[in-house]
């Protein structure tokens, strides 16, 4: 499978991954999921729906672009392109992790697998911490953790979708909010590159713009606009400071 | 062919899976390959942050369910007071952030009812 010396160390390596269940991240990530149960809930997207787009999805801002196509009653390639333009963000983050975790007897096979394991969450984890684990024992490492943190989270959205009903809606609407507020932050901080920063700030302006004016396609406007116009100006400031 | 149409697992296989997973495994298929300085790569970037944050905007301007009767201003108020959590809360930034707004929120809608 990998450089692992013996099987007992692989295992080790997957329940130590197992164990980044209770790190802030993923902690984080649970409650957001309570949220995400919450906001289905009221949407009354059937519970079954939620919890199979929860594994087979698992990206939150995919599955909320996702829910709220299939609320508005979006055709299927609007959606898929809508859906699919927000995971373009997944390439670059496997991209990035894919040489720090494999080794050189790693299958592609086995990488492709546990690749669908990548989200904002997983990967700020993964590439903070893989660094502590030998490169033998990474793939194991990542495995134990976005195994498990998929499986918690696809159990937790099906046991607290039926409670959300009777939160009080003080409780369901904090938990609503945490969704956002948490992509803000994670945005925020995962952000290497000047040019995220100011796709975040267009993204919000124009995202607010087009759900009032054009409100079925709004994401993908403010997706395509938003993010060419910031691309665009953040290239001509770095020209120009090139020039300088 | 729409929503109805499909069958709504079917839809989430087509629109939800494979739309996601395409980029996960071309990411493995790339793998360090990719340039990381191209320009390509930064426009694509810039697309997909946009996006999400198109997301977040919906979200705070237009909730659906419990919050969609509360106040904009205190929405708006929160994430303010979450922002200022955050640029002065050092290593604990996100948890500090996460937990002003929220505590903003929770308080406004206590005091002026959901």
């Amino acid at each position: 499978m990998s450089d692992g010396p013996e099987p007992q160390s692989q295992m080790h390596w997957f329940l130590f991954g197992m164990r980044g269940l209770f790190s802030l991240p993923a902690i984080i990530l649970m409650l957001s999921f309570v949220g995400f149960a919450a906001f289905t809930a009221e949407a009354k997207v059937p519970v079954g729906e939620v919890m199979f787009m929860t594994g087979i999805v698992w990206a939150l801002p995919a599955k909320v672009i996702l829910v709220s196509s299939m609320l508005s009653g979006a055709p299927l390639a609007a959606t898929f392109l809508a859906v699919t333009l927000s995971s373009v963000r997944l390439m670059p983050m496997v991209a990035s992790l894919v040489p720090e975790i494999r080794t050189a007897r790693t299958p592609t096979w086995l990488l492709l697998v546990i690749s669908h394991f990548i989200a904002i969450t997983a990967w700020v984890f993964a590439i903070e911490r893989v660094h502590k684990v030998p490169r033998g024992g990474r793939v194991a490492f990542f495995a134990g953790f976005g195994a498990t943190l998929t499986t918690v989270n696809v159990l937790l959205v099906g046991l607290v979708y039926g409670a959300v009903s009777v939160f009080p809606p003080l409780v369901s609407g904090c938990l609503f909010f945490l969704t956002p507020v948490y992509f803000l932050t994670s945005l925020w901080i995962s952000a290497r590159h000047r040019v995220v920063y100011w796709a975040l700030g267009i993204g919000l302006a124009l995202g607010w713009l087009f759900a009032t004016i054009a409100p079925q396609y709004d994401i993908l406007l403010a997706g395509v606009l938003g993010g060419t116009l910031a691309w665009w100006g953040e290239r001509m400031l770095r020209r120009r400071e090139a020039a300088r | 062919m729409s929503f109805a149409d499909l069958g709504p697992y079917l839809f989430i296989v087509v629109a939800g899976w494979l739309a996601t997973d395409i980029w996960r495994w071309a990411g493995v298929l790339v793998g360090n390959r990719i340039d990381e300085t191209s320009e390509v790569l930064n426009w694509v970037r810039a697309v997909a942050t946009a996006l999400v944050a198109a997301v977040i905007a919906k979200m705070i301007f237009f909730p659906t369910g419990a919050l969609e009767t509360s106040p904009l201003w205190l929405r708006l108020a929160a994430v303010v007071f979450g922002a200022l959590a955050f640029f002065v809360g050092g290593r604990f930034r996100q948890i500090a952030g996460i937990a002003a707004a929220i505590a903003f929120l929770a308080a406004g809608l206590a005091i002026i009812g959901p």
